[in-house]
């Protein structure tokens, strides 16, 4: 366990980890809801406010340069990231859950018509299905959903092919599931999906802070993800979009900013991607995005993959151990999260016992109700780690469960 | 560990949420309702069998946490044999329990008392009172689809 020794001296970067919680330490393993955020991120933030608030790309005063620089520039910032063949490929949004809708509603209502295939998988988050759903019902268009398999969670990569050979304009899935910890061969995929010309949509929410993401390398025409859950702070996200298809794309909302030419009866589009930032946008979150962009790169991704791996291999290995447990998600090369469910002690009452010990797990639906009704399960526990996580967090998080399994007399 | 937590997970409630009494769909009920938490996805359907404004039989069916399940157990058998009228005293008396802690006077709680600890957790009150408002939906006559949202 190097690694995860060498990584945990990260912790003391996060003063909020720094604290007990019913009287117990802070043993935060709800990283897959939001990570938290280094000091680094919180000081980028109140910096913006103490010295360079301004708006952006309207003033000519030196405080709105400043602030349109360091907005722009987390643009370049968050193309490398990515990399994104350039920044005008990066779009500014809410998070995951607005980059997917803007998608949905620009690409999606241009391009789709009655009878075509939008596919998407069994594992998806709600926000990467209800978005389609709201499409299909105006256009016409279809959902299709490749299996998942079993609990160990794969996609049913046959079935994938085969739903492929559909008419399907459209295949959006997740990089890394949510609820199971799954992490599907994205690239691969895209690749299938190129061939037969259907436009590929990556949700990333949960990998772009974990691993390294690079759009060449997957393929994708699409992808999205959240500043939040990678040391970012809230209301700050990334839509890249390959910059043809953002071309071709209508404009999303209208207003200032998005327009190069406005008449009382028409308009003329701003440049990608500035025609889909209507408004003032929000630029503390996305300056201070940038802080944590560079953290992230600073630690290494491929560390911080590597100790997720870790990390969740050992919490799978020690669940396994705990009797009438039923775990989720591969046993093997799994993502830096573990699902589970006690047969007769409902989530609900492990996650509130355990935060009853200062251990902050998830317990629910994770925003997947389709894929818990397969399994036929209402809810599930879930511990979900990042790089400032320990095993020995891990070992107290055991403890508390077997304490509730005691307590419940299982 | 969990000694805060007796007062709440009760030695009746535990037994009650590992073997609730009347659980299961009723083939033949003049009345039912279902209730939802969206929240944490607990479900539950109400069933009855009432003559006239006599509630005789009452069962449930549905999943969640422990103080959900006891509660709707131990509802069951508090409300067979009531009539509308006191059914609805009985809920007001077990509303305010649950959200105050405290029971009037003189209230008809008398077992229900067990759930006096869930005040202290205010994200359990609607596990215990999502059971009760889908009763009160079935035996009543407003909405048959009741949420704690
Ligand atoms: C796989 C996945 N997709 C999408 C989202 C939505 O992200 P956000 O709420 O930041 O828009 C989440 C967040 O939980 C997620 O885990």
């Amino acid at each position: 366990m190097s690694e995860t020794l060498s990584l945990s001296e990260r912790r003391a970067d996060f003063p909020i980890l720094d604290q007990k919680v019913h009287g117990r330490p802070l043993v935060y393993l709800d990283n897959a809801a939001t990570s938290q955020k280094p000091r680094v991120v919180i000081d980028a933030l109140s910096n913006y406010y103490l010295r360079d608030n301004a708006n952006v790309h309207r003033g000519i005063h030196e405080l709105s340069n400043r602030a349109s620089a360091a907005f722009e520039n987390t643009r370049e910032r968050a193309a490398k990231f990515l990399n994104a063949k350039s920044a005008e490929e990066i779009v500014f949004t809410r998070g995951t859950t607005e980059s997917i809708n803007l998608v949905a509603q620009t690409w999606g209502l241009a391009n789709l018509k009655p009878g075509d295939v939008i596919l998407l998988t069994e594992m998806e988050h709600h926000s990467n299905i209800v978005p389609w759903q709201m499409l299909a019902k105006r256009t016409g268009a279809k959902l299709a959903f490749v299996p998942v398999m079993g609990d160990e969670g794969l996609l049913d990569l046959a079935a994938a092919d085969q739903l492929l050979d559909a008419p399907v304009k459209l295949f959006a899935l997740t990089h890394i599931s949510n609820a199971l910890g799954t992490v599907n061969p994205v690239a691969d995929l895209c690749a299938k999906a190129r061939k037969r010309g259907i436009v590929t949509l990556v949700d990333g929410a949960q990998s772009a802070g974990h691993r390294r993401v690079d759009m060449q390398e997957i393929g994708c025409d699409f992808f999205a993800a959240s500043g939040h859950k990678m040391c970012g702070p809230t209301g700050i996200g990334l839509l890249y979009g390959r910059h043809e298809l953002l071309e071709a794309m209508p404009p999303w909302q209208g207003g200032g900013d998005m327009i190069s030419n406005v008449d009382y009866f028409e308009s003329a589009w701003n440049k990608v991607p500035h025609k889909f930032e209507a408004g003032t946008p929000n630029i503390a979150d996305t300056i201070a995005l940038h802080t944590a962009l560079d953290y992230l790169d600073e630690i290494g991704r491929d560390r911080i993959e590597h100790h997720d791996l870790e990390l969740a291999s050992y919490a799978y290995d020690r669940l396994a151990t705990l009797p009438r447990i039923r775990l989720f998600g591969p046993a093997k090369g799994r993502a830096g999260l573990v699902s589970f469910h006690f047969a007769d002690i409902h989530a609900h009452d492990v996650v509130m016992m355990a935060d009853m010990e200062g251990v902050a797990l998830r317990g629910g639906h994770h925003c997947t109700q389709p894929l818990m009704k397969k399994y036929g399960v209402s809810s599930t526990s879930r511990a979900s780690f990042y790089f400032y996580n320990t095993t020995q967090e891990v070992d107290r998080m055991i403890d508390v469960l077997k304490a509730v399994q005691k307590f419940f007399g299982a | 560990m969990f000694d805060d937590l007796n007062d709440l997970y009760q030695q009746v409630i535990l037994d009650h949420s590992k073997k609730p009494r009347n659980y299961g769909r009723m083939e033949h009920p003049t009345c039912d309702a279902c209730g939802k938490n969206p929240l944490c996805g607990d479900q539950i359907q109400v069933f009855a069998v009432m003559d006239g404004d006599k509630i005789l039989e009452v069962k449930f069916e549905g999943d969640g946490c422990a103080i959900f399940k006891a509660s709707a157990s131990m509802m069951t058998d508090a409300l067979k044999g009531k009539t509308q009228a006191e059914s609805n005293v009985l809920f007001d008396e077990f509303h305010e329990l649950i959200t105050k802690g405290t029971a009037p006077e003189g209230n008809h709680l008398g077992k229900l008392e067990v759930f006096g600890g869930v005040n202290r957790f205010p994200a359990r009150v609607k596990c215990a009172l999502l059971s009760w408002r889908a009763a009160m939906a079935a035996v009543g006559t407003g909405e048959k689809t009741v949420s704690t949202e």
